[in-house]
């Protein structure tokens, strides 16, 4: 047994901790090697230009992508800012559609609105109660004005994968080209650029502890060549795309990281997803809980549970000094409106603000869920005391039938 | 976001939480909010008919911590006063006494609502008229 180690985190898919062997790699770019990449001739721009070519190449390695094809960019958003709104303005002369998703990050929701004022056309898909596309309708959704179809790999609140490789031949049948946000993916399961027929790939290194502020476009070369018009102007960095001196240290820890999760990621999937299973099963145990998502194809480390009849904000505040988890109620913005996502899966207001998702990480022990279990499992029972809603349901009430005033 | 410490104290140590029977002549229930909008608050008095003094309060919440030391602190406040009394109790009252931050002023708006329920509940079962209120905040 080890020993219990709390505050326990739980939330993963907000942001991982950085493994201590990438900050190790990382140190000596921030002192002795502090050189430009782009000076080429002298040893500190030669030290940093080779550490950048080898955290591509370790980069390139976990997707099965060729480093020429990886874009440095500040982020995942920035990635995906730059991938979208890139192909609008290459390709605006073949036409002026895109096609994705309702349960799409805001980074991808928000830039499509974007273009929409400029003149783009989007489509945003439903999906089904599970999270998943219908193909069918993806299918429908084509013009010959299509241009671009983005789907993320896996959704980062309920953890459901899409079935990517499927969508990428029906994009290319139509003669668009295929985006997917990996950032939930990549590093958590096998993503294979090449097999799955992907033309440009949104991911970022704190998702995979690796440090926060540097990420990556993978952008195709063959089969198709593709291109983004820069969104950033300046010296012409990767080869033109993203312009801005590289973040060196942040570089080569992305690469560490993602040598890393490259070879750890059989033993973590498995490890992760026991875990992920044992907190699951158990807190499913507590009446009227709900798995939220399809459980077949997702994530080895998400869970999202609706716990009915309690609030999830009111839910977390009764463990959340010894447990980091994310709720799907959104009590503290000031629209109320309960999280995007899960009502896109149909799920009523209600159920969604009472939704917490749990996603587990490298650096979580068994000790840590069997922790968090009992603790949840603790609090539920609590809030459902105070709550006049579970009360009704105790007493046969149906809580539809009840005209709740408009607020 | 962190919370105050009495939100904090009202959240961990909540009072007068129940339920008080609700066919009684001289209990008063409010219930506000909607499960949709992520708060419900079920306030309860129980009036002493003669001098109009709320004898006992309860509540039932289902909400973020703020919403349920709203309400904890409302019945705190209720019990002992008179009907007269209760009604002035204000939304802004409850925001200074629990250092809500903006974003939660919804939750002392929902108590002062789910206060005005109750004590009209209570007039229209003793025959006596709703009390009118201007239109509280839209939130």
């Amino acid at each position: 047994m080890q020993e219990l180690k709390l505050p326990v985190y739980l939330d993963n898919s907000a942001t991982t901790p950085m493994d201590p062997r990438v900050l190790e790699a990382m140190l000596p770019y921030f002192t002795e090697l502090f050189g430009n990449s782009a000076s080429r001739n002298h040893p500190f721009g030669w030290a940093a230009e080779e550490a950048v070519d080898y955290g591509r190449e370790q980069i390139a390695q976990l997707v099965n992508a060729n480093p020429k094809e990886i874009i440095f960019t500040s982020g995942a958003t920035e990635a995906i800012n730059l991938a979208i709104k890139g192909v609008a303005d290459m390709y605006s002369r073949q036409g002026n559609h895109i096609i994705t998703v309702k349960t799409e990050h805001k980074a991808v929701i928000d830039t499509c609105k974007n273009l929409q004022k400029k003149g783009i056309e989007v489509t945003y898909l439903d999906v089904q109660e599970d999270g998943l596309i219908n193909l069918e309708e993806l299918e429908k959704a084509f013009t010959p004005k299509t241009i671009l179809v983005s789907v993320m790999f896996a959704n980062n609140e309920i953890g459901v994968l899409q079935p990517i490789e499927e969508i990428a031949r029906i994009a290319h049948k139509h003669g668009a080209l295929f985006m997917t946000d990996a950032t939930q993916a990549v590093g958590k399961v096998p993503v294979d650029v090449q097999k799955m027929g992907i033309d440009l790939m949104s991911f970022t290194a704190h998702k995979m502890y690796g440090p926060k502020g540097i990420g990556a476009l993978y952008v195709r070369r063959k089969n198709p060549r593709v291109k983004v018009t820069a969104q950033i102007d300046g010296g012409g960095h990767e080869r033109g795309m993203r312009s801005g001196t590289l973040n060196v240290p942040g570089i080569v820890g992305f690469g560490k990281a993602a040598e890393l999760c490259r070879l750890e990621m059989a033993t973590e999937t498995e490890r992760l997803s026991k875990l992920r299973d044992k907190l699951e099963t158990n807190l499913v145990k507590l009446e009227e809980s709900y798995i939220n998502g399809n459980t077949q194809h997702r994530l080895p480390h998400i869970t999202n549970i609706s716990f009915k009849y309690v609030e999830g904000e009111g839910l977390m505040m009764g463990f959340n000094k010894n447990i980091g988890v994310s709720s799907g109620s959104a009590c503290t913005s000031a629209s109320l409106e309960p999280s995007y996502v899960l009502v896109a899966l149909g799920l009523d207001d209600e159920l969604a603000h009472s939704s917490i998702r749990f996603s587990l990480g490298r650096f979580n022990t068994e000790e840590q869920i069997d922790y968090t279990i009992e603790h949840v499992t603790k609090a539920v029972n609590r809030m459902r005391e105070l709550s006049p809603l579970w009360e009704m349901f105790k007493e046969g009430i149906d809580i539809k039938s009840i005209q709740w005033a408009e607020h | 976001m962190a919370y105050s410490d009495k939100v904090l104290e009202h959240y961990n140590n909540p009072r007068n939480v129940g339920t008080i029977d609700k066919s009684k002549k001289n209990v008063g229930t409010g219930l506000v909010g909607a499960p949709e909008c992520g708060d419900v608050m079920r306030l309860q008095i129980e009036v002493e008919e003669e001098t109009g003094i709320i004898t006992d309060a309860k509540f039932k919440t289902f909400g973020c911590g703020s919403a349920i030391a709203s309400s904890s602190l409302a019945t705190e406040w209720l019990k002992g006063k008179t009907i007269d009394e209760a009604l002035t109790i204000d939304n802004m009252d409850i925001v200074e006494e629990l250092n809500l931050p903006p974003v939660k002023i919804h939750c002392s708006v929902l108590a002062e609502d789910a206060i005005k329920a109750a004590i009209n509940d209570y007039r229209v079962k003793n025959g006596l008229e709703p009390v009118k209120f201007e239109e509280s905040i839209v939130h």
